[in-house]
């Protein structure tokens, strides 16, 4: 058997979280050692996982499966597939970025240690084949959280964490209900044994279609509130503006995922009927909270609520694609996750290297920052462009797939949708003339210029960003087979046709391949 | 030579890596010769490029330079393209050529400023979305550079971006053609799900053998006028750009009169066979869009007194006149003032720049006058842009402006007579401006203390190095009528050479009465060009009349103000109520809910402990009884 990958990839980190707990207090440095050379360990091993997942494979790749709890049917159960492939790349990537890049001011070893352990909750969640090991998985990360953004936030933090905890075990309690149920119905509706393995159940479990429903909202309610979608998100801005810069970059960079993510894994390939049914309602509130997020953002005075808001509306374009149930749409879904990763990721990194100059965040008391800081300006611009979807840039593609792949099968939605794309540019614009553009006063003048190691860190998402905009096929090409599996496996369920677009006429024309 | 078409957009692109990375080093003048030079080498290339098409026969003259596939996903498979057909390399023509030229302008006009190398970083990346844009073999490239060229635009806008009207005017332009770019989204959506591909070739192939419908066809032409309507400034989307002429004046010249707004009449011509074939009335709303926005721009321009915003307007009107030839079925007379239009005013804007720079950075009309005599390069060169926008045979702007009325005059007559009115207008303001800025008495004098000038002020002529290009773009505005001449069809060479693009859309009018009196109709234009020459010449120069310059036509039909207005008020306010219903409402329901169960475990809170264990063993008891419900009640096991 070959070396279990994804399990080192969820045990590694914790490990690590469990080496830095360990470590004296009095030794500073070896703690931020250990964390670095974990997370970049971790890094690397998803990285060697691109390298050598097998594009054209639909199904998942390196399973790594062993019995747990025997007489429930659960087993530690992890894989990977092109939906979740770049997901766990990101994460592995995040993370040490974030630990290189953000100083948590005080108590590093107990910061590293949650940030580690949240790294492993993140990773299983994302790995995770089997109901039960999912759902423990989502819930732990909620933990680190709870305490990174309790512990090392602004001024506001306790109320915001209680409430991001509040409100997602809210979820979480409608979300084991319905898995447990889950289980047990289908051992008699097709299974035909007790088990939580997700591709066992989405096989072969046959609901009846009122209780498959029930089920799917019970589960789905879970994710929804994690996208989170309107009317849900209201702890978003909250936790996002509270936490601590890398707290908020991995909220948004790759927690929030766990809610598309899980809409995508567990339900729609679960519950396909359910899904397809419920179509009106996801389409709807996503496309409201692409124009809600959007209008809330303009009218931010706080930067960091801006980019929480600017979220919302983000994440409803994710949801749409998901939704609209063709290739394009859902293939341009799971890359707008890995973009909006990317580029609200680092919005929260510069918003935070901001505050850590000011300590202020709000937009008014910022002004003039391109004329005393012309490379902080020009970095903060190209991740703006690719969150506001210009083409050359991430963003765009991921948004286009979306809205051309929604366009068939949900038209009037994309329409509207597609009217988001206006507002992008009017939020961000706006808060962009109003903190950098302008003649600096007194307290700006001596806002210093991006730092080498800041730019060291900005660097590789910025890389990725122009990267991914220009040439996203190779992301694509991963992506797609699993995507293709997942909507063929709703049309068998379902009896669903993805719609057909007519053969192009070709023209002819002298065409050469160029360099 | 049309193999190395990707040299047209690469040797820009090298010019923006290279100042991107040594631009600070290189420095003023250094960076900008770096990018004159990358853009005049694309230039060449260019010029390369065209001689290949034109040896070869009409239907050969299409080639397709694919890079790599950029985004495929199932039955959507797009490529990163060229097309170079007789279209896009004619565009090209014009952008690198003109573009070298206002490259060249800009070293001089720019010396000095202490973003110098940022400036030319940014013109460089400019040339190549516009290159990009003209070239694209689909929607899709054509959307990268469409794009592209708004965010450059955004950028040379705000260039001065420590003033607020910079900045603001920067931010309008963005978003604007957002709402633009909203349209062509759409277009391309509709053309994917109708015909299976976004690239040209396929949609005009379908619109040509009638795979497309007519109300496919019909959406998706006024999906791409609406989008046309963000970047060639038409009613009701224009009110960006008379506001982008914060930018410096080199990419007014560029930028908002050479090139990118032009964008959408070239997108328009295009597509032309998806506009043939879509309900009558969409090439009616595109004539009367454009004509409508030619009259109305005109008569802002009567009224202006910044000397660039009367070239603003006057461009706004001109873009409608090429709208209005599109909405005819006119495509070679749309490119052919296109074309026309680049040279004389990329030239009035540049001469105009010329003249701010030896004013020291004054713009007001009414404090200049008498400049002819200290700026004579600059002053005839302008005179020279004046006589071919004003109609003036055998200048270049009579000859496109004429074939433009004379397909409208096939296609509706009352339409004609608006292109008249905004012609005899046209002549009436630039002549206004050409005689208060060069003639009449100086009166720069009174206001000399405020250029910081101790004693008197002298205005200057400007370096060589802005005079030279002024001087080509002179001669181009003389002779680029010989493009297309109307007295024989031997002459007209853009037609032949244009016509394997547009011979499906174009409208056929010979053997209306229009065409049967074309050179009537040619005498009646020259006549309204006199006329309103002599009528500004009367008002203005000789004093005979009263101006008339209400306040009504100076604020632009009070058009902008209200839209400004109703952002900033009713629209503000409801963003605003949004915002509020989000804190108080959606947030308010969730605190509420919170504070009830409060209230509630207030009242409950006797049995509870507070250990963490009665609550875990509490929460597994609970499970055991779901488990039991399910297991014994329902008896699943």
């Amino acid at each position: 058997m070959s070396f279990p990958i994804l399990t080192a990839l969820v045990l590694v980190p914790a490990a690590g979280a469990l080496a830095v707990a360990l470590l004296s207090q009095r030794r500073p440095e070896w703690i931020k050692l250990v964390a670095i050379l974990v997370s970049v360990f971790t890094g690397a091993m998803t990285i060697w996982l691109l390298s050598t997942f097998e594009t054209a494979d639909s199904g998942f790749q390196f399973v790594s499966k062993h019995a747990w709890i025997k007489p429930w049917g659960i087993s530690w159960h992890l894989g990977v597939d092109g939906i979740s492939l770049f997901l766990v790349v990101l994460t592995g990537v995040l993370f040490p970025l974030v630990i290189l890049g953000t100083d948590p001011h005080h108590d590093h070893k107990r910061y590293l240690a949650w940030l580690l352990l949240l790294e492993a909750g993140m990773m299983g969640s994302f790995l995770s084949l089997d109901l039960f090991l999912f759902f423990v998985f989502f819930e732990i990360v909620l933990v680190p959280m709870y305490f990174l953004i309790g512990g090392w936030g602004y001024e506001g933090r306790v109320y915001a964490a209680t409430k991001f905890f509040l409100y997602t075990m809210v979820g979480s309690a409608f979300m084991l209900v319905g898995i447990v149920t889950t289980a047990f119905l289908a051992k008699s509706n097709g299974v035909g044994h007790l088990t939580f393995d997700l591709v066992e159940l989405a096989e072969k479990a046959e609901f009846a279609t009122t209780t498959g429903r029930w089920l799917f909202f019970a589960i789905a309610i879970a994710f929804a509130i994690k996208v989170p979608m309107f009317p849900l998100h209201t702890w978003l801005p909250d936790a996002h503006t509270q936490a601590p810069t890398g707290g908020s970059v991995i909220l948004a960079g790759v927690m929030l995922k766990l809610g598309t993510y899980g809409l995508l894994r567990f339900g729609v390939f679960l519950f396909p009927e359910a899904a397809r049914w419920s179509r009106p309602l996801f389409l709807t509130l996503a496309v409201i909270g692409i124009i809600y997020g959007a209008i809330a953002a303009t009218m931010q005075k706080d930067l960091k609520r801006l980019v929480a808001y600017s979220s919302v509306a983000h994440l409803g374009f994710i949801v749409l694609g998901t939704f609209a149930f063709t290739s394009q749409a859902i293939t341009g879904a799971t890359m707008q996750m890995i973009n909006h990763g990317l580029s609200t990721g680092a919005l929260f990194l510069l918003v935070g290297m901001i505050y850590e100059r000011r300590h202020t965040r709000q937009i008014a008391e910022l002004k003039g920052l391109q004329k005393v800081a012309p490379i902080f300006a020009a970095a903060f611009m190209v991740v703006m462009l690719s969150s506001i979807g210009v083409p050359g840039l991430n963003g765009f593609v991921g948004e286009y797939l979306i809205l051309i792949g929604s366009f068939l099968t949900a038209r009037w939605w994309t329409v509207v949708a597609a009217t988001g794309v206006i507002l992008a540019a009017l939020y961000l614009l706006w808060a962009y003339q109003r903190v950098f553009h302008g003649e600096p006063d007194e307290a700006n003048r001596s806002f210093p210029e991006l730092r080498a190691k800041e730019a060291a860190v900005l660097l590789p998402f910025i890389g990725l960003i122009v990267f991914t905009g220009v040439y996203p096929k190779p992301m694509l090409d991963r992506i797609e087979p699993s995507v293709k599996a997942l909507i063929t496996h709703v049309s068998d369920k379902t009896g669903y046709e993805e719609p057909n677009v007519p053969e192009p006429i070709e023209v002819e024309a002298h065409e050469e391949a160029q360099p | 030579m049309v193999d190395v078409v990707w040299l047209i957009p690469a040797l820009p692109l090298a010019g923006f890596v290279l100042i991107l990375l040594f631009g600070r080093r290189l420095g003023d003048p250094k960076a900008g010769y770096l990018a004159s030079t990358m853009i005049g080498a694309s230039f060449l290339v260019t010029v390369g490029v065209f001689a290949d098409l034109m040896s070869k026969t009409a239907e050969e003259r299409r080639h397709i330079a694919t890079l790599f596939r950029w985004v495929p996903v199932g039955d959507l498979q797009v490529d990163l393209a060229f097309l170079a057909d007789p279209l896009s390399i004619t565009m090209c023509l014009f952008v690198t050529g003109i573009g070298t030229l206002i490259h060249l302008y800009a070293v001089g006009y720019m010396h000095g400023d202490p973003r110098f190398s940022k400036f030319f970083l940014y013109l460089n990346l400019f040339a190549l979305s516009m290159i990009v844009l003209v070239l694209g073999e689909n929607l899709l490239v054509t959307f990268l550079g469409w794009e592209g060229v708004g965010t450059c635009s955004y950028f040379l806008i705000s260039f001065w971006h420590e003033r607020d009207s910079a900045a603001t005017a920067g931010k309008k332009a963005f978003v604007t053609n957002r709402v633009g770019d909203w349209g062509v989204m759409m277009a391309m959506f509709l053309a994917f799900q109708a015909v299976g591909t976004v690239s040209y070739g396929g949609l005009n192939a379908a619109a040509e053998s009638g795979a497309l419908s007519q109300s496919t066809a019909t959406a998706i032409a006024i999906m791409l006028f609406i989008g046309a309507c963000g970047k060639s400034a038409q009613l009701p989307l224009y009110i960006w750009l008379p506001d982008a002429m914060e930018g410096p004046t080199p990419v007014s010249a560029l930028i908002h009169a050479a090139t990118m707004v032009t964008a959408g009449v070239f997108l328009m011509t295009r597509v032309n066979p998806v506009i043939a074939v879509s309900a009558e009335w969409v090439t009616w709303t595109i004539a009367i869009v454009g004509c409508a926005t030619a009259l109305f721009a005109a008569t802002i321009a009567v009224a202006q007194n910044d000397i660039k915003k009367v070239l603003a307007y006057s461009t706004v009107s001109q873009l409608g006149y090429m709208f209005l030839a599109v909405g005819s079925g006119a495509y070679v007379a749309a490119i052919f003032h296109m074309v026309t239009h680049a040279f004389f005013k990329a030239l009035l804007f540049l001469g105009s720049g010329s003249v701010i720079h030896g004013m020291h950075h004054e713009q007001d009309m009414r404090k200049m006058g008498a400049l002819r005599k200290l700026m004579p390069v600059t002053a005839m060169t302008f005179i020279i842009g004046w006589l071919a926008i004003a109609g003036v045979p055998p200048f270049a702007g009579f000859w496109s402006k004429d074939e433009i009325l004379l397909y409208t005059f096939a296609k509706s007559p009352v339409l004609y007579v608006f292109g008249l009115v905004t012609a005899l207008l046209t002549a009436y303001y630039m002549t206004r401006q050409v005689i208060m800025v060069f003639f009449g008495e100086a009166r720069w004098h009174d206001h000399a203390d405020e250029h910081g000038a101790h004693g008197d002020f002298q205005p200057h002529e400007s370096p060589k190095i802005m005079l030279l290009p002024l001087v080509v773009l002179a001669g181009l505005s003389i002779v680029g009528g010989a493009l297309q001449l109307p007295f024989s069809s031997d002459l007209h060479f853009l037609e032949k050479w244009l016509e394997p693009v547009i011979e499906f859309g174009e409208a056929d009018i010979h053997g209306t009465w229009a065409y049967d009196n074309k050179y009537l109709l040619l005498g009646v234009a020259v006549l309204i060009a006199a006329i309103g020459i002599a009528a500004s010449v009367a008002v203005y120069g000789k004093k005979k009349a009263k101006a008339i310059e209400p306040a009504i036509l100076e604020q632009g039909w009070y058009y902008d103000k209200g839209v400004s207005a109703f952002m900033g008020g009713p629209g503000r306010k409801g963003f605003d109520a949004i915002a509020w219903f989000d804190a108080k409402v959606v947030d308010g329901a969730v605190n509420g809910v919170a504070k009830l169960v409060q209230g509630t475990a207030g009242q409950a809170r006797k049995t509870q402990s507070g250990f963490v264990r009665q609550y875990a063993a509490a929460l597994g008891v609970g499970v055991v009884l779901m488990l039991v419900w399910f297991v014994v009640i329902r008896g699943i096991l």
